[in-house]
């Protein structure tokens, strides 16, 4: 019951959190060019005002662009619902591991792609051909990484990955590389720079953004509720799995869970000012440069691998 | 280049045209001109039409001598000549859209600036009732299995001209892209015929509002030399300062926005502001950001004062101050680097072909530059150097511009220095008479030519933007490089559409 209350929770909690964490990224970064910015509630303005807004469809699109927003938005929010915040009691995570995310995220983009390619735009075309390719390579790297989790923690679900990072396992190489790639992967599943520009006005250079070129209204804000959930999704997982500390252990009593959901907060307050600082360093790669990119973050995931199968303390 | 000596010969001995000679010339003259421009002995400066003829401005790099050559077309038509030399193209393509002078012979017989909807044809010449619209523009075929078209524009999603680019691409490789212009359309050249110069001025310095002191600066020196004025000294020195002023101003905002197309957003962030303050200096100096309408035939319209002396000098020394750090950003970031050398290669050979000016004639390793070639004052007493690169990619395209911001700030220095005393405009006597004359503005050399009737109206004037020879070249700049670099490569070049499209 109690772990029902926390995955209810959760799932609320990071609805909630997800155009904040957003719109804080996008405030740091103006802050770093000398800007003022928007507000860091502007993204929930933005999504309220698409909501109301009337749905333009293209005279050529079939049913599948009309549900793959729906499909989108519900995968990643389950998804980011898996990944223990500031409790690791979720009764979901005992049905749905880390491969079960990174499947959820793969059927989200899958979808996606489609509806770029569906009604027919050279720029639709376009994005789904670059996220494609962008993900045929993410993706393995991704499965590294879980494999080099796995093999530290004896299981791929993350509320028992959290509790043994918790306990304790010393400074591990494989960790460190497994770290470095699922930075590199999150950079890349989220459409950032230097792999793509969220902010760009320039469809020739879009990935993700040419993609759902043609979407308007709830549509379009429920893509764009999506792409929030997952930047959340995956700052939240690179903050449980590797800087656990503060999660609200199974059967913890009212006051871990504040402490657990105060930490929270910080640890995303931490992560976008740092995704903002590294957007601003750095200018966009060429998108042929993006499969070496990612060539490294699956590199760096084998290595991770490989090193535990040799020695298990690495 | 027999023909060019002769042509020289007679125009000075006819001498309508001051500074540089007008001729008429024979077809077989024509032809013989044009074979020395497709032998590289001779640049193309302009194609224009006129009542019945049609004008092509020439320039003797090497001697340094500019002539006009005007064909009288019997039969409304004259020789082509882009079928010699590809960079007549699109300007007699205009000629024929505008004049209905047909180009015989000439390899691409679609319209350019005319796209069917003016509800006339041939507005310029004799006016022709409109066939019905359509848009039914063939763009050059490319062909092949796995290639497909990717249509951009004429609106973009950013804040810029509209203008429509159409690849073919083979996955992510731009095989061909064609550029389709003309949707910005003024008819300047139209209202310019029988204004006043003071009117034609202000409407010259609208044709592409970025160089509006360029275009001022070249129509009200045609027309000074067409009535054979001699402007004050404060007055040259006081355009001298407005010229560099803008180009500083354009330098800076497109050193940033180069870099923020590559996603680096910091150096737009910075480049930003300066641009903003030299506006801001540029109001309170001469009474507008841009400083539109500042130049008028016979001098300036505003003097400058002691405290726009000392409003200038102060943000020289803030640039000076913040430029430095942003070039060293600039040279430090690798991630742009990677983004900007290398992309977009201009060939050297067809920049000399095109006779393209500028920073992409520059960066590429044609030394031209207006202010050196023709030595117009204040230029004339100023020591500068002229910023040249070999290498023609993005990169030296920013680094001809970075160059040319500290001339441009030592220039405004210098000419602060030196400002002499006196009066700052003289009076324009009415009369006849023809000029032309050759001006930098911060995109390359802006031509303008000036034939004014017996009571001082213009009768024709043309303007004749850097960008109609830098366009072609953007085309053969992205050949080979993937699609997602062309928004790097156009910024890079960030050619004029309203200039061209007059």
């Amino acid at each position: 019951m109690a772990n029902l209350l926390v995955q209810g929770t959760q799932m609320l909690l990071v609805l909630a959190l997800a155009p904040l964490l957003t719109g804080l990224v996008r405030k740091a970064k103006a802050r770093l060019t000398r800007r003022r910015g928007a507000s860091v509630l502007q993204p929930y303005r933005d999504l309220a005002r698409l909501m109301r807004k009337e749905v333009v469809l293209a005279e050529n699109a079939s049913w599948l662009f009309r549900v793959v927003p729906y499909l989108v938005f519900a995968a990643t929010w389950v998804a980011a619902a898996l990944v223990p915040t500031f409790a690791t009691g979720l009764i979901f995570s005992w049905s749905a591991d880390l491969i079960a995310i990174t499947a959820l995220i793969g059927s989200a983009r899958f979808f996606l792609a489609l509806a770029g390619m569906d009604v027919g735009t050279s720029f639709g075309g376009l994005g789904s051909s670059r996220e494609v390719m962008i993900s045929s390579l993410a993706e393995p790297a991704m499965i590294m990484i879980v494999f080099s989790l796995a093999l530290v923690a004896h299981s791929t679900q993350l509320s028992t990955i959290a509790s043994v990072m918790l306990a304790g396992v010393g400074l591990r190489v494989s960790l460190a590389l497994a770290l470095v790639a699922l930075l590199m992967v999150a950079v890349a599943e989220n459409g950032r720079i230097p792999v793509d520009n969220p902010s760009t006005h320039l469809e020739l250079t879009m990935v993700h953004e040419a993609m759902v070129l043609e979407y308007s209204g709830r549509h379009l804000a429920l893509i764009e509720l999506a792409a929030q959930l997952k930047l959340l999704l995956f700052l939240s997982l690179v903050a449980c799995v590797f800087v656990p500390w503060g999660l609200a252990p199974v059967g913890a009593g009212p006051s871990a869970m504040v402490l657990g959901m105060a930490t929270y907060g910080g640890k995303l307050a931490v992560g976008a000012l740092l995704v903002a600082v590294f957007e601003t360093s750095i200018a966009k790669m060429r998108v042929f440069r993006v499969p070496d990119f990612l060539g490294a973050a699956l590199m760096l995931g084998l290595l991770g691998t490989l090193l535990l199968f040799v020695s298990g303390i690495l | 280049m027999e023909s060019f000596a002769q042509l020289l010969e007679s125009g000075r001995r006819a001498g309508p045209c001051r500074p540089f000679p007008r001729g008429e010339v024979s077809a077989e003259q024509w032809t013989a001109l044009a074979g020395h421009l497709a032998a590289g002995d001779l640049v193309l400066m302009g194609l224009w039409g006129d009542a019945g003829a049609v004008h092509m401005a020439l320039l003797d790099e090497a001697a340094g001598r500019l002539a006009v050559a005007t064909y009288a077309c019997a039969g409304g038509a004259f020789p082509s000549v882009a079928r010699h030399h590809p960079p007549a193209a699109r300007l007699e393509r205009t000629v024929r859209d505008l004049y209905g002078l047909v180009p015989e012979g000439a390899p691409d017989d679609r319209a350019w600036l005319d796209h069917g909807r003016w509800g006339v044809r041939h507005p310029l010449g004799t006016p022709l009732p409109a066939e019905p619209a359509g848009d039914t523009y063939a763009f050059l075929a490319a062909e092949g299995e796995g290639l497909h078209q990717i249509p951009v524009g004429p609106v973009h999603a950013g804040i810029i001209e509209p203008g429509h680019f159409r690849f073919s691409c083979y996955g992510e490789a731009v095989v061909r892209l064609e550029e389709r212009l003309g949707y910005v359309h003024k008819g300047i050249e139209r209202l310019v015929a029988g204004a006043d110069v003071a009117q034609a001025a202000r409407l010259a310095g609208r044709q592409s509002g970025d160089s509006t002191v360029a275009y001022a600066l070249a129509f009200c020196r045609a027309v000074e030399a067409a009535r054979g004025v001699a402007v004050p000294a404060r007055a040259h020195a006081l355009r001298g300062v407005m010229a560099e002023l803008e180009r500083l101003a354009n330098h800076l905002g497109d050193i940033g926005a180069i870099c923020n197309d590559a996603a680096f957003a910091l150096m737009l962030a910075h480049c930003g502001v300066l641009r903003e303050k030299v506006l801001r200096v540029s109001a309170r100096a001469f009474g507008h950001r841009l400083m539109m309408d500042g130049v008028i035939p016979g001098g300036v319209a505003v003097d400058l004062a002691r405290d726009g002396i000392s409003a200038i000098r102060v943000l020289v020394s803030e640039v000076r101050a913040a430029f430095p750090a942003l070039v060293e950003l600039y040279d430090n970031t690798a991630s742009l680097q990677d983004r900007t050398v290398g992309t977009g290669f201009t060939r050297p050979d067809y920049v000399r072909q095109f006779g393209a000016g500028g920073y992409v004639g520059r960066a590429s390793g044609r030394p031209f530059d207006a202010r050196r070639a023709f030595a117009y004052p204040p230029y004339d007493r100023l020591p500068f150097e002229v910023a040249v690169r070999p290498e023609g990619d993005v990169n030296a395209r920013i680094w001809v511009r970075i160059r040319e911001v500290e001339e441009s700030l030592g220039l405004v220095v210098r000419l602060l220095d030196t400002l002499p005393d006196g009066p700052v405009a003289t009076e324009i006597p009415a009369g006849p008479g023809e000029g032309l004359a050759v001006v930098e503005g911060f995109r390359g050399d802006v031509l303008a030519f000036v034939a004014l009737a017996a009571d001082g109206r213009v009768r024709r004037a043309h303007l004749r933007d850097p960008s109609w020879f830098q366009w072609p070249l953007l085309e053969t700049a992205i050949e080979g490089n993937i699609v997602a670099d062309f928004p790097l490569c156009n910024k890079s070049f960030n050619c004029s559409y309203s200039g061209v499209d007059l």
